[in-house]
This record gives structure tokens, sequence and C-alpha cells, in this order.
């Protein structure tokens, strides 16, 4: 029985004969989603990180309140009740069926927090009840903090590769791990910046953990470079070719599966899970891209050679050892 | 060769038990019911629960069980959550004050599954509904008000001792430095401040003493200010009658409160938001209206105004003394009931003991005087200053009770002559609400109805089951024999994922899912990697036994690397993620890690079993 390939084995495609192909439409990639940021950034004429991202309310604080109404409820009346009680920039509007309405406050401008039940009050009226399905209220001052968070979360996981890279492999390989880590994520960023699509608190999760899945990809490709290095006596750019050949139809077929798993997410994880899972999807084709693209040319243009690799004498029996 | 060594089978047949039975818990439902605890000496017995049948029986509600439960609670299993709220409107009236009437999720996990410690895990509040708050400790205002009470102790402490002092006074540098009068060494107030304030550092220059409170202390300050709220909060909570809240201490400043099942939102907020504080003081005597008209007040009082309207409509001014005689923080407890002696509504108060030395120190030359406690009020609010954000607090301050001081007490006393019983409960309620310690704001508020709860379960595990139909389907397409043997891998990997954070008492949430759902995708890696390599053995024309055996060996090293980067990643996500991102990643972290043996060494066991003992194997499905 002869095995079912979706690719077929024994490809030699020449990736590194691409290198500068690819480096470079990796780098337009990257700063095209820099300048999308950079634009997002200052679009007002001044510096403004708040318009980097279309922040969800998680990060920018405000009120965001799903009501059910017993009748079909209708925007306009809603909008003018609001106003009415004094909700200055209040936004309603209808989702799901006419009986829903959403309703979208400010961050507390010169008032008080406003949170569901003054919403509630406000709109509900004893002809037509309303109930609260769902609302949140986020304070100024714990977005910003998510936001360092995140960003501190990024650090320590880049502080962590390089460690640990430099540690199991070499520091060359830990340097190109990273920017081919960071491409990716700098690319999903860049898509949420372009997009506008919300950037909220699952949507940073799916942000971060495309680093998880984007490293995993690039570290089987490095394991089979370390390993040919050893094994082959060939020159580094045929060493590398090879490596990404033969680990192609294993990056394909995991990517595949990974993405198979992010869609039924995006398609049956409801509005909640879909951030997470939008981020997730094009983490998994970009970072599959760049672990055939732009790891091993990074590494060839980290001018990795044999001996870079060539364990210190001392080592050689404790690499033996190792899994 | 390929060989799966006997102890590594029972290995991983443990390991399969294990995990069958550890998840098992999850698949029994939960109902909806109402739990009735009793509270002042009240009790449940079987008189009880026969009104609580009569009852339900009366409002047409029939129960799927009413059992009393090991620790004295009635537990009354309904058979949906609209009967579950019916029931609990009902029971509430039934029971009256003397019980408190929570809804509750009961488990049906049959005893013998209980007994070996397995549980079910957690439903978090987006899958349940309920109300989460995250509030704020003003901890800046704890300190405050601590230097205030660390001067009032310096300024008590000299006098008591006779060491003359021309001012105590606090820096706006935290340190408060005691002047002392002309002709007085400081030498004595040293002493005195070493001996009786040993938790405070002192230096003297010149004429002057600069105390300072030391940082551990400072560190200590805030700590108790945190833990006191977490402390005064579980109580508050308790009076709303929640079954499961969690009430945690996040960071250094801020506690989580989640109240599943909560429907009445503004009843929550009205209690946990009540930031209050509560302070004693003296009445001074004089007319306030004069004093108010001439702006003439006695330099040791303050006007205040109380709760109660004067005959022109306004709240009555009265003249209290600047001096705090005790304050909300020394207040241990307060309680309404009945006088013993008139049967007339009063609340009993207890003070700790710092508190009592200062109520027996004033009461002892105060008898027959009237004495007030003030309400204080902490209102947030936000305010735009030059395109500035500035928080400020307004406080609102209120007499809520005035009471002649019959006798000399300290610790534990009464107030009596209260009109009727609700303002008797009211004021205790006030007084315990005054108890916090330092102020707190609400800064996070989510809330999730039930119905929703219930749609992002369904949504939740339909998109984990389809990742994993999709992941299956492929692999036995795909893969084939090995196909078969990385789906087995795959489902225990599943349900020891599932054991595993059955018995850490986690909490499920939909990013919880997520992670599952993704812990799939990427569990799957370490299959992919092996079954690769084993086809490529085959094609260098390995034999296939060979092939088998140096497939998995060789992808071990990379399946390792590879997961330890993830796992990284995981770690940051729960380092510096919160609430449902920690889920998130506790779910992935977790499935890795058991992915990393279920993939590697299970996977092997069944290929070992299906074609180990093949000497002559031709070929495998692969």
């Amino acid at each position: 029985m002869k095995p079912f390939n979706l690719f077929p084995y024994g490809s030699n495609i020449h990736f590194m004969r691409l290198r500068w192909v690819s480096l470079t439409i990796a780098a337009l990639l990257m700063f095209v989603s820099l300048g999308a940021m950079v634009f997002n950034t200052v679009r007002d004429g001044h510096i403004n990180g708040a318009g980097t991202f279309n922040y969800a309310l998680d990060f920018t604080g405000g009120t965001v309140t799903e009501l059910h109404f017993a009748k079909p409820a209708n925007v306009d009346d809603v909008r003018e009740r609001l106003s009415a009680h004094g909700f200055r920039g209040a936004q309603a509007q209808n989702y799901g069926s006419s009986n829903d309405i959403l309703v979208r406050l400010q961050a507390a401008p010169g008032a008080a927090a406003r949170t569901a039940d003054d919403v509630l009050n406000a709109v509900s009226t004893p002809a037509n009840p309303a109930k609260v399905t769902k609302s949140d209220f986020v304070g100024p001052q714990v977005g910003k903090e998510l936001a360092l968070n995140g960003f501190y979360a990024l650090c320590f996981v880049m502080i962590g590769f390089l460690i640990y890279i430099s540690f199991r492999f070499e520091l060359k390989f830990a340097i190109a791990a990273i920017i081919a880590t960071l491409h990716d994520v700098i690319i999903v960023c860049g898509w949420f910046a372009i997009s506008g699509h919300e950037f909220n608190l699952n949507v940073l999760a799916g942000v971060l953990a495309v680093m998880g899945f984007s490293i995993n990809d690039t570290i089987v490709v490095f394991d089979r470079v370390r390993e040919n290095f050893r094994g082959m006596r060939a020159t580094p750019e045929e060493v590398m070719n090879a490596s990404v050949n033969q680990t192609l139809s294993r990056t394909i077929i995991t990517s595949f599966v990974a993405f198979l798993s992010m869609l039924a997410l995006y398609l049956f994880g409801g509005e909640s899970l879909r951030g997470l899972a939008e981020a997730q999807i094009i983490g998994v084709v970009i970072g599959t891209l760049s672990s055939i693209f732009v790891a091993c040319p990074l590494l060839l243009w980290l001018n990795v050679t044999k001996q870079d690799l060539m364990p210190k004498a001392k080592d050689e029996a404790a690499l033996a050892r190792r899994p | 060769m390929l060989v799966y060594g006997r102890t590594r089978y029972i290995v991983a047949f443990l390991v399969l038990v294990l995990s069958v039975l550890y998840s098992l818990p999850n698949l029994y439902p939960q109902d909806p019911s109402v739990q009735i605890t009793p509270n002042r000496g009240a009790k449940v017995d079987a008189a009880f629960e026969k009104r609580v049948e009569t009852a339900l029986q009366g409002a047409g509600v029939t129960p799927k069980k009413v059992e009393i439960q090991a620790g004295g609670e009635l537990l009354v299993r309904l058979p949906t959550p609209d009967a579950q709220i019916k029931a609990s409107d009902v029971l509430r009236d039934v029971a009256g004050t003397n019980y408190v009437v929570a809804l509750n999720l009961a488990s049906t996990v049959p005893s013998w599954l209980r007994a070996v410690g397995a549980r079910q895990m957690l439903l978090g509040l987006d899958l349940q509904g309920g109300v989460h708050f995250l509030m704020q400790v003003d901890q800046k205002a704890a300190l405050e008000k601590r230097y205030e009470s660390y001067a009032e102790d310096l300024r008590v402490l000299l006098r008591e001792n006779r060491v003359r002092y021309e001012s105590v006074e606090r820096r706006p540098d935290n340190s408060i430095v005691v002047a002392m009068a002309p002709g007085e060494t400081t030498v004595t107030a040293q002493g005195l401040i070493a001996k009786n304030l040993p938790n405070l550092t002192n230096d003297i220059a010149g004429n002057t003493i600069v105390v300072r409170v030391p940082d551990a202390e400072i560190q200590r300050i805030t700590t108790d200010a945190i833990e006191q709220n977490v402390g005064t909060l579980r109580n508050r909570i308790n009076e709303l009658g929640v079954a499961e809240p969690v009430i945690q201490r996040q960071g250094t400043d801020r506690v989580v409160v989640e109240l599943p099942g909560v429907q009445d939102t503004a009843q929550a907020k009205r209690i946990l938001g009540a930031t209050a504080t509560l302070e004693y003081r003296g009445v001074v005597e004089g007319n306030a209206y004069d004093a108010i008209s001439s702006g003439n007040v006695p330099p040791e009082a303050r006007v205040y105004y109380r709760k109660e309207l004067g005959p022109d409509g306004k709240p009555i001014p009265i003249l209290l003394n600047k001096r705090i005689i005790a304050s909300g923080e020394q207040l241990v407890g307060a309680t309404s009931g009945y006088d013993s002696q008139s049967g007339t509504p009063m609340v009993s108060i207890t003070l700790n003991g710092i508190g009592g030395q200062r109520m027996f120190d004033y009461t002892s030359q105060n008898v027959g005087k009237p004495m007030a406690v003030v309400y204080i009020e902490r209102i947030p609010e936000v305010k735009k200053v030059d395109g500035q954000e500035v928080r400020t607090i307004r406080t609102s301050e209120q007499v809520i009770n005035v009471a002649t001081i019959q006798g000399v007490f300290s610790k534990q006393f009464q107030t009596t002559g209260l009109d009727s019983p609700k303002e008797a409960a009211d004021l205790a309620l006030l007084l315990r609400a005054g108890a916090l310690a330092a102020p707190m704001d609400f800064v996070e508020e989510r809330i999730i109805g039930p119905s929703l709860g219930a749609e992002n379960i369904q949504r939740g595990l339909q998109a984990v089951g389809y990742s994993f139909l999709f992941a299956l389907v492929f692999f036995l397409f795909y893969y084939r024999m090995f196909g078969v043997i990385t789906c087995l891998a795959l489902l225990l990997n599943l349900l020891a994922v599932i054991a595993i954070l059955s018995v850490m008492g986690a909490t499920m949430t939909l990013p919880g899912l997520a992670g599952i759902a993704l812990t799939v995708g990427m569990s799957v890696d370490a299959n992919v990697l092996i079954n690769e390599r084993i086809r490529e053995d085959l094609r260098l024309g390995l034999p296939p036994l060979t092939a088998i055996a140096e497939g998995y060996k060789r992808a071990k090293g990379t399946i390792y690397d590879a997961n330890m980067t993830t796992i990284l990643a995981g770690v940051a996500l729960f380092a510096f993620g919160t609430g449902p991102i920690k889920g998130f990643a506790v779910t992935l972290i977790v499935g890795i890690l058991t992915s990393m043996y279920t993939a590697v060494s299970v996977s092997r066991g069944i290929a070992a079993l299906i074609y180990g003992r093949r000497r002559k194997l031709q070929s495998i499905a692969i």
C-alpha cells in the first residue's frame, strides 16, 4: 500500500536561491505592517497610542451593554432616552434580532462610571422592559495595564527564546528564530491595524499564542538543519535547502491541521472567540511561510557554519545523553 | 527494535484509567438548586423541611429532591433554572431573615467518584452567567488614615506622660514631627516613643523629634488594608446569598469578586460598593443654627448634618468634636436585635482593643453627654481638567445616630432607643459597612446573563468538538493505521487534559475551551513529526519495524525542543495575562505537556501492540 502524500516526497525546491526574494517580501510585509501601525498612531497629527488598533473596551475602558427588550425596540428611541439621561456620546445599535440592542459608552467623561444598571434604568420603560444579556465596564487605568502586560509578555518570551535556543542550538539560531517569530507577530498585528478589526483581550491572547506556534515550526526546521550540518558534507546553503525540503511535508501537514482546528473555532466558537481564532489563523499561515522562507535564509545571512554547531569537546558526551 | 516494556504498558494503562476516572465527573450535569443556610441560631430540621416542601407545593414548583446536607444546610434540587428562580423567591419568604437563601448548582456526581477525589470542573462566569467586579483599594487613603492615627497616638502618649510639646504635625514627606515646648528636652519623649511605639523610627533634630514609619511597616499597613477589605467583602457577600463566590486579591491593591448566578447586579453593587467608613465623635454643646448663622463655631468643633430633616426641611445641623473617639476600622461587629430590658430595637456593637480603650477613656469623663456616629460615604468621580482625566472622590458625611452615654463602657456597648427593627437593622448594616479599612472603587464590571452563558458553553463545546473531528478525519485519511494510532493518542491526550484540569480544580472558561481546541491543533505536531520520520525511514529502505523504532527515536529530540519553546510562550501568557487569558494559558501548557507523553510514548506502545509481534512484517499502513 503506497503512502498517501499531499506533497511529493523528495521535493527539491531551491528555497535558498529564492532567499533574497523571500527576505525582501518578508521585510516588505513587516514594514507595511509597522507602517500601518505607525500611520494609525500618528493619524491625528500627534502621537496617539490609542489609535494604533481598534482597541476594544478591554483596553480603552468604557461600557458596552447588550440589552434584550421584551418587544422590538426602536434604536432612535433608545438613543433619545440615553441622551435624556445625560449619556453623552452614547451609541446604540441593533444586533441579532430587533429586540436586542447594544449600547456603547466611552470611558466616563466628566461623570462617575456609568455601568449596566444606569443604562438599564435609562432605556427600560414599563411598556417595554429590557434585560441585561451581557455588560462590560472597564475603568481606563485597567486597560492601560493590560496593554503594558501584553508588551511585557512579548519581551519575556523573546528573552526566554533567546536563552533557550542559544543553549540548545547556538546564538545565531536564536537570533534568526526570534526575528522570524517577531516577523509573524508583527504581521498579525499589522493585519489588525489595517483591517481595523476589533482588538480585544482574546485577540491579544491569540497574538501571543502565535509566538508559540511560530517558534514551534521554526525549531523543527532548525532541528533538521542542526542534524544535517552534523551528518551532511555540503555547503551551508545545500544543508539549509535539504532541511527545508525534508521538513516540508511535516510543516505543511501540522499547519494544515492547526489551521483546521482554528477554523473550527472561528466558525463555531461564537462572537467572542472569533478575534482569537482570526489572529491564530493568520498566525498559522504566516508562521508556516516564515519557517519555510524566512528562518533559513536568515540563518544563511547570519553566516551559520558547521563550526558553530560543532559541540565543544566536553559537551559532546552531554549532548549525546540528551533526548 | 520495536519493543515496549511491560512496566510502560502498565503505566500507560494506569494513565488511561486515571484519565477516564477523573474526567468522568464532568459528564454529570449539575442540578439548578436552592441552598438554605441557617444563621443566628436557626436550625434546619425535619419540620423546616416540611414547611419548605409545603411552600413549594403551594407555588406549583416540584423539586427533584429536598435534602439536608452534612453541613446543616437544606438543598432543594430543581429540574430547570426557571423553577430555581421561582423556588428561591418562594423560599426567601418562607425562610425569613434567619436563613440565607442562595442559588446554587448542585453536583450530581455519585459518591464513589467523589470519594476518590474526582470532581467537576467549575464553570467560569462566561459559561454560567453572573457578575464579575474588579475593585481597587485606595492604599493612599489607608496610609493617610494610619498616619493620622499615629499622630494622634503620639499626642495622647506625650500628654498622658506629662511631656509638654508645642505641636505634633504630619509633614508631606510622610514623617511626623514632634516639636517640644521650650525648656522640655527631647530625651524623655524619645524614650517614651521608642518604648510605646516600637515599630516607628525616630531621629532628633534640634528641639524636634522626627518620627518615621519604616517601609516594612508601610508594607504591613497596605497588606492589612487589603486583607481587611477582602474579609469585609466576604461578609457582605454572605449577606447577598451567593453559593460559590470568588473573592481574591489580585496584585497589590485589587480585589476580584465573582458572583456566579447573581441576577440583581444593582443590589450586589449597592452592598459591595458602599465604600464607607464611620467615626464616633463627641457632641459639642451649643446651638448649631446660631453657630452657622454667626460663623462662630467653637474651635474644637465642626458642623455636621444629621440624617433627619428639621422643621425647615433641611438636615438638622449638629456640632461635633474634631477629635475622633473611634473609627470604622476599630469596629469588629454590629448586630441588630432587641434590648432585653426595654424590649425596644437596638444595635449591639463590638470594638477592638484600641477602640475599646479610647471609648473607655471618653465615656468615663462624659457620662450623660451625647455621642454621635458619623457615616462617611465616598463616591468616585472622573472629571476632565485640561483634557486630562482627574479621578476625584466626593465625600459625603452624615450623622446617622446620636445617643446619650448612659454609663462607662469600652469594647461592648449597645445603641438603644431606635424607632423600629428596620432602623436597627439598617444602622447595624451601615456600621458594618463602615468597618471597611480602606475605600474601594469599581474599576471593572462584567455581567453575563445566564442564557448567554448557556449559549457560550454550547458554542465552545461545538468548536472543540469540530476541531477534534477535523483533526481525526484528516489523520485517518492521511496516515491510515498510523492515523488510528495518532487518533487514539489524541483522544487520550484530551481525556488527560480534562482529568488534570478537573483535579487541579481549574475553572473552565470560554478561552479555556479555545485553549483545548488549540491544543488539539498543536499537539498533533508531535505525531506528525514521528509519522513523517517513519515514512522517511521507509523511503530510505529500512525494514518497517526498524523504521518505526527509528522514527520514534529520532523525532523525540525535535518534539522536545519544539514543545519547550511553545510552553515558554504559554508561561508568559500565564504570568502576564489576567482572568480568562490565564485559563487559556493553563489549558495550553497542560495540553502540550500531556501530548509529549501521549504522542511519544503511548502511541509507540500502541504501534508496538499492533506491529511488534509480527517479525516478518513486510509493509505498514502509513
